[in-house]
């Protein structure tokens, strides 16, 4: 198997108690502690009105890491494919569909719907960054950071062009909670381009294999890694915010581990 | 792009089980929609449903995995020795090179909707037993398939709406091309539930009549569900006569509504742009096109005009949404292999559609009878070959259109490789 390589041009995160990519670098170097408190996320202002109304959770999270990624690039979006990595839909919206269907009642409203698909975030990325270009969701339970991952660096790999990685995932709220608990917001984004001339984060390479996942010293922080897919990134995160070098292996599917060779 | 086999295929939807049911319902016109049970939606629509998907049993030791999505992929895996074709390949290729990549957009939602109906009354607990990994979950019908099968290789469901099993194809072959893989299942999956038959109702998007894309008279969807697969491998040294191959694909976003297409078609004119590059085609290469065709007035509009564009008024083109329903995230699948059927018998479907008199200013008469077949008209409003009768015909190259909402487009070519 040969490795998937491309070099990491910008970050973007959002998280519990993580207020974007500075403040999380800091916490994941330990130059102050983490204490987690609830995802702050605010409506990007990129977004039209109307679809600024409309946007729920998972879009506003979505944006807001992406945006960071872009700037702290200076790419331009418009030109720029995009990799959208999520376990599910958005949960808040979809209890409120299956409680109405539920009802006596069952008609939904069509902002509720157009909210319901999966690409929800995607398609409100394109409308606020005016991107045409190719956009996927990919989706694999626990795995889709993994997955999102694999499929972004294909993406620089095989089409040779730069690709936006954005991995995201919500809270669900009561009753599906019981049955999918994810406690709270969690947003990543990658900046990932086959140029290695210009400025950037490093050179990440990846292959699978079938190590033990890496797990992370914090309590706080490995419960986090543990609760929400997307922040089953975390060990890569706190090697680029430490050194930037070595090797990290994340969690992917079940008999099959993402492994990662980071150089500067 | 290097081209890819499409080795074994599969479709059961409305028009049948496998194949050889498919193909004949197609050479026939003839079309699976039915009224909408009223034990099912209290919705004056039609559906397009596969019949016995109720009575599959996934094998024990998946249990988990049990839903109606992943019962209608059992029943999909079992035709035209689809399953076999899968074991031997991760026989011959090694379980860790084969991949799936699969699309659905509504996936098993319909379990939850169940479950919702069975909360308690006081607690509003969901049921004991209730499974959302295996059911609900985005992934569960691509992790079923790759246990079903013991795969090892990369697995990922694309959700994108309604082009979530087109874009499939490109995952899959970034992966055989980057090395990581040497085949991979592809295909989608979607099943009948309440989220979109009410969703679309919301958008005033269904038809209380079986659709008819490219219509005069046309007014919505019918919603159907499939199941389609694909086993594509890298090129062998050497084809069969009549091999048929995964020749270009092309994806774009349009950049302008959630649930609206671009009226001038801007983003599906990038897609079948880009699919025609990859394809290294010019346009006039296309024999065919298996047309998105919804049925609703701005999809067929905005579309037509795109292929209009690109292509001019003479490539003969259809919608085959008229047989099969609108199967959301199985389309691009389901109609990868209606494509790859045209291809290998040389027939060019006619949309199995009706039209309706126009019954004054006000909304469509559902109670009025269709017009006769000669009587049919498409939308004089698009200059498009659209067939209203099948034509027999060697075919080279066919293409095929997905575009969801959120302005999600993909567009494949198929070709036979000579």
């Amino acid at each position: 198997m040969q490795p998937l390589t491309a070099y990491i041009k910008g970050i973007g995160l959002v998280g519990p108690g993580m207020d974007l990519w500075p403040d999380a670098r800091a916490i994941l170097r330990a130059e102050r502690p983490y204490s987690p408190q609830a995802t702050r996320l605010q409506a990007p202002a990129a977004l039209p009105a109307t679809e600024r109304r409309r946007a729920g959770t998972v879009v506003r999270l979505a944006l807001t890491a992406g945006l960071e990624a872009i700037a702290a690039a200076g790419h331009a979006p418009q030109d720029l494919a995009t990799v959208f990595a999520s376990s599910g839909a958005d949960g808040s919206n979809c209890h409120a569909i299956c409680a109405t269907l539920a009802s006596g009642d069952p008609l939904l409203s069509p902002t509720r719907f157009h909210n319901s698909v999966s690409n929800a975030a995607a398609g409100y990325w394109s409308i606020a960054t005016q991107a045409s270009a190719p956009s996927t969701v990919v989706c694999a339970h626990d795995a889709s950071f993994g997955a999102g991952l694999i499929e972004a660096l294909a993406q620089v790999v095989v089409d040779q062009r730069p690709c936006l990685l954005i991995a995201y995932d919500a809270a669900y709220p009561e009753p599906l909670y019981s049955v999918r608990p994810i406690p709270d917001a969690f947003g990543i984004a990658l900046l990932l381009s086959p140029d290695a001339s210009s400025a950037g984060a490093g050179r990440i390479s990846a292959r699978l294999g079938d190590e033990t996942a890496d797990t992370l010293q914090d309590a706080a922080l490995e419960s986090l890694r543990r609760a929400i897919p997307a922040a089953r990134s975390l060990p890569l995160l706190q090697c680029l915010a430490r050194s930037g070098t070595g090797r990290v292996v994340l969690d992917y599917l079940p008999g099959s581990q993402l492994l990662l060779e980071l150089t500067p | 792009m290097r081209p890819l086999l499409l080795s074994h295929f599969t479709a059961t939807s409305a028009i049948g089980r496998g194949l050889d049911a498919s193909l004949d319902a197609l050479r026939r016109q003839a079309s699976g929609l039915m009224p909408c049970p009223a034990g099912l939606a209290d919705l004056q629509t039609y559906i397009g449903m596969v019949a016995g998907v109720d009575q599959q049993r996934l094998p024990s030791a998946l249990h988990a995995y049990d839903s109606r999505n992943n019962r209608l992929a059992l029943l999909g895996l079992q035709q035209d020795g689809f399953s076999e074709a899968v074991k031997q390949a991760a026989a011959r290729l090694g379980p860790a090179r084969v991949g799936v990549f699969l699309g659905t957009s509504t996936s098993g939602i319909l379990e939850t909707e169940r479950a919702y109906r069975q909360r308690d009354p006081h607690s509003g607990a969901l049921p004991g037993g209730f499974n959302y990994q295996g059911s609900h979950s985005n992934f569960a019908v691509a992790d079923f398939v790759r246990r079903y099968f013991g795969l090892g290789g990369p697995a990922q469901v694309v959700s994108t709406a309604c082009s979530s099993s087109a874009k499939v194809f490109g995952a899959a072959r970034r992966m055989i091309e980057a090395g990581w893989i040497d085949a991979a299942v592809v295909g989608g999956v979607d099943s009948l539930c309440l989220t979109a038959l009410y969703g679309f109702n919301s958008l005033e998007l269904l038809s209380s009549r079986p659709c008819s894309p490219y219509d005069s008279q046309r007014d919505g969807i019918s919603i159907g569900e499939a199941a389609a697969f694909m086993l594509i491998e890298r090129l062998p040294d050497s084809l069969d006569a009549g091999a048929i191959v995964l020749s270009g694909f092309g994806e774009s976003s349009d950049a302008y509504h959630m649930s609206s297409p671009h009226p001038e078609g801007r983003g599906a004119s990038q897609a079948m742009s880009a699919a025609l590059a990859s394809a290294g085609l010019p346009a006039d290469a296309i024999d065919y096109i298996n047309l998105h065709g919804t049925a609703t007035p701005s999809n067929d509009r905005a579309e037509g005009r795109a292929v209009e564009g690109l292509f001019g008024a003479g490539t003969p083109c259809s919608s085959t949404k008229g047989a099969s329903g609108h199967t959301l995230g199985a389309a691009g699948g389901l109609e990868a292999v209606i494509c790859a059927l045209a291809l290998r018998h040389g027939l060019m479907p006619g949309g199995a559609q009706r039209s309706w008199p126009q019954a004054g200013d006000g909304p469509p008469d559902a109670a009025a009878a269709p017009m006769a077949r000669n009587e049919r008209i498409t939308d004089p409003d698009i200059q498009l070959n659209y067939l209203l009768d099948n034509i027999q015909h060697p075919l080279q190259h066919v293409l095929s259109n997905s575009f969801g909402f959120g302005g999600s487009n993909c567009c494949l070519i198929l070709s036979r490789a000579n």
